[in-house]
């Protein structure tokens, strides 16, 4: 083929190259939410409960032990799971149980949730157990939230007061 | 011809024909299938030169980023705003280019066997690749940015080694420039030089690498890049809101195709899926494994160590190293089996494949193929031209894996294959001619796409006396020609061996012919 056709024709390739990197370079839009959905996410951090008490050793206990590590409490360092429950209208949203990670079970768990959930007025109610040694839950909290469209709506856990924030 | 091209199955013949069309519109020099890997590094030069100046005017901070991305796009759209477009129609191309590149390679049959390292360093190259693309996009910081963190840091909190959340950094009154900061420098250094460092692995295997795309083909490629970037710059969406999730999202389906997964499956599943395609794509070049033929073998009583056939081979197999058997040379040369592609570029390299030489006894060359060697080469040459009873003596010198020659088998023309026709030595053509051929046909792989990399380039540059050993001057030029042709090419190569076979004729008929002939066989 004449050198002058050819440029005509790769004017032609680079065109379709080019449209094909421009259209999946930004579509198809991708909805990840439908125009009346808003999101709920649990997250926060928390450390469940000793799964055992400390106990007091005794006298033949501790001469059982190095002298270094005679220390009067024993206190087993694993965790309880935590358990957290959402729901919307009472109807079971989000279930997780977070298992405490670490060798010893020994340190908290990070917890992050999303669900999607229609936008307008719900009754948001949130239950925590993070103690094995408690049937039901140990934490609870309920509350009336007017969800907007595309909004996310974030419930977290305060450890030290112990309180659910929702914002 | 329709015997041959039912052996080739639909995905082979469908990328050939591809070929075949841009052979038609760029010619072999600048068929963009032909220089896939050159490419890609065009379009990360790009990349590279447009990052660098968006990185001046960049603010890198979760307040500020937002702002000076649209300061680039907007105020500043027809420098910075383009560079930009640049950067990322830049980006989105290598992948296609990238991608292309994998599927040439695998249509082609070119990733099992010797060539399972390129293939299996590749895979995760892409990888690098794709990551890269992804902190970019998070540094707009805008919603999609916000997605695309979010989404990424889900990723990385269900990997078993990370402690702590990441994905909770995202909600509102926990973030800060530094998580920001850190994903900067990763887009801007650590990544780029991960990626270099898995380009240099993925190529290692090679030599002659070439990371310059035809001039040509740059220069189409970057006009076309800009006028894209002119016609439809690249924008931003709405700022990232935290406490907002945006409904629609314009996805870069190049980079971000997983992140829709992580709506329907755990993020675990996504991880499991992706690893679990990963290393399926990885261990391909076993499945099943491809056969490799015995490596080349170096006959040091013949080798003078001049090291042409190392720096012949394409798979930087040969070495040359300080003689060890005391002979007079400075050199030898050692090929490591485990690098052979058992091409026998290099017996077409080694000045001692001569077949002129040891007339009455057998030819022992510098290194040669044991399953084909160059003694062979020279009493099959010998008995396919003693077979003919045609008035033109055509010898049709072929390569495995382009056309397959035997079917051109008649009694004017006799064919011989070679592994690659980088494995004929010069010599042999010569030899043929001494031998009684009229006329010497040579076929491969299409020009630009020798399956071997580089045996069509180093036999052009033989015969046009531009690498050793050259073609010499007295053999008959005008009785041998060179075409290539794919192997759904066979009808092609009919029509121009029958018109070679005519012209040899017309030679002939012209009379200096016979006197040469009886030189010849004297």
């Amino acid at each position: 083929m004449p050198r002058f056709l050819r440029y005509p024709l790769q004017a032609l390739n680079y065109t379709v190259f080019m449209l094909l990197v421009w259209y999946f370079s930004a579509a198809p839009p991708y909805a990840q939410l439908q125009p009346d959905q808003a999101v709920i996410t649990v997250a926060f951090a928390h450390a469940g409960k000793r799964r055992e008490a400390c106990r007091k050793l005794s006298a033949e206990d501790l001469a059982r032990l190095p002298p270094n590590m005679r220390t009067p409490m024993d206190c087993p360092r694993e965790r309880s799971p935590v358990t957290v429950r959402l729901l919307l209208d009472d109807k079971l949203l989000i279930e997780e149980v977070a298992r405490p990670p670490g060798l010893f079970k020994d340190l908290g768990v990070d917890i992050y949730r999303s669900a999607k959930v229609p936008a307008g007025e719900h009754t948001l109610t949130v239950e925590m157990n993070d103690d094995v040694n408690v049937k039901g839950p140990t934490y609870t909290h309920r509350q009336k939230v007017n969800l907007k469209p595309a909004q996310l709506l974030v419930v977290d856990f305060n450890s030290e007061s112990g309180v659910f924030i929702v914002k | 011809m329709h015997t041959v091209s039912k052996r080739v199955n639909p995905v082979k013949r469908s990328y050939l024909l591809l070929e075949e069309w841009f052979n038609l519109s760029f010619g072999p020099e600048w068929n963009p299938l032909y220089h896939l890997g050159t490419l890609a590094f065009f379009f990360f030069w790009v990349v590279l030169v447009s990052g660098l100046y968006l990185f001046i005017f960049f603010d890198t901070s979760i307040a500020g980023a937002y702002a000076s991305v649209e300061y680039m796009t907007h105020d500043q759209w027809y420098a910075a705003g383009i560079m930009r477009s640049l950067h990322r129609y830049a980006s989105d191309a290598a992948v296609v280019t990238i991608l292309l590149h994998m599927f040439r390679e695998f249509s082609l049959d070119r990733y099992r066997g010797f060539r399972w390292f390129s293939w299996f360093t590749g895979v995760p190259t892409l990888w690098f690749v794709i990551t890269l693309g992804i902190t970019g996009y998070w540094l707009v910081w805008d919603e999609l940015g916000l997605y695309v963190a979010v989404l990424s840091s889900q990723l990385m909190d269900a990997l078993p080694v990370m402690s702590g959340s990441m994905a909770r950094d995202f909600l509102a009154g926990q973030l800060t420039d530094r998580l920001f900061t850190l994903m900067g420098f990763l887009h801007l250094l650590g990544q780029p030089i991960l990626l270099i460092f898995a380009i240099w692995i993925h190529v290692k295997r090679l030599s002659h690498v070439s990371i310059s795309a035809p001039r040509g083909l740059a220069v189409g490629s970057l006009l076309a890049l800009l006028a894209v970037s002119v016609l439809a710059p690249a924008t931003s969406h709405a700022p990232a809101d935290l406490s907002r999730v945006p409904p629609v999202l314009e996805l870069d389906w190049f980079y971000l195709n997983v992140y829709p997964l992580l709506d329907k499956w755990p993020a675990d599943q996504v991880w499991i899926l992706t690893t679990g395609v990963t290393l399926l794509l990885m261990i391909m070049p076993w499945l099943p494994p491809g056969k490799t033929g015995p490596a080349a073998e170096v006959h040091l009583d013949h080798c003078n160590g001049c090291g042409q056939c190392a720096d012949d081979c394409p798979f930087d197999a040969i070495t040359v190293q300080a003689r060890t058997d005391g002979a007079r040379w400075e050199n030898e040369v050692v090929v490591n089996p485990g690098l052979c592609g058992a091409c026998g570029i290099c017996v077409g390299s080694c000045h001692s494949s001569n077949p002129f030489r040891h007339a009455q006894k057998t030819l022992e060359t510098g290194i040669d193929m044991p399953q084909f060697p160059i003694d062979e080469i020279r009493s099959r040459t010998e008995a396919a031209l003693a077979g003919l009873s045609g008035d033109t003596r055509i010898i049709l010198f072929g390569c495995e894996n382009a056309v397959d020659i035997d079917e051109f088998q008649s009694q004017n023309v006799a064919v011989l294959k070679f592994f690659c026709v980088g494995m004929i030595p010069p010599t042999l053509v010569e030899y043929a001619q001494k031998q009684g051929a009229d006329g010497v046909f040579i076929t491969g792989c299409r020009t630009g796409d020798c399956y071997y990399r580089l045996g069509n380039i180093w036999l052009d540059q033989r015969f046009e006396g531009r690498r050793m050993p050259a073609l010499r001057q007295r053999a008959k030029r005008d009785r041998i020609t060179v075409y290539r042709a794919a192997v759904t090419e066979s009808a092609k190569l009919r029509r121009k061996l029958t018109e070679f076979e005519q012209r040899v004729a017309a030679l002939k008929r012209g009379g200096s012919d016979a006197t040469d002939r009886e030189a010849g066989h004297a």
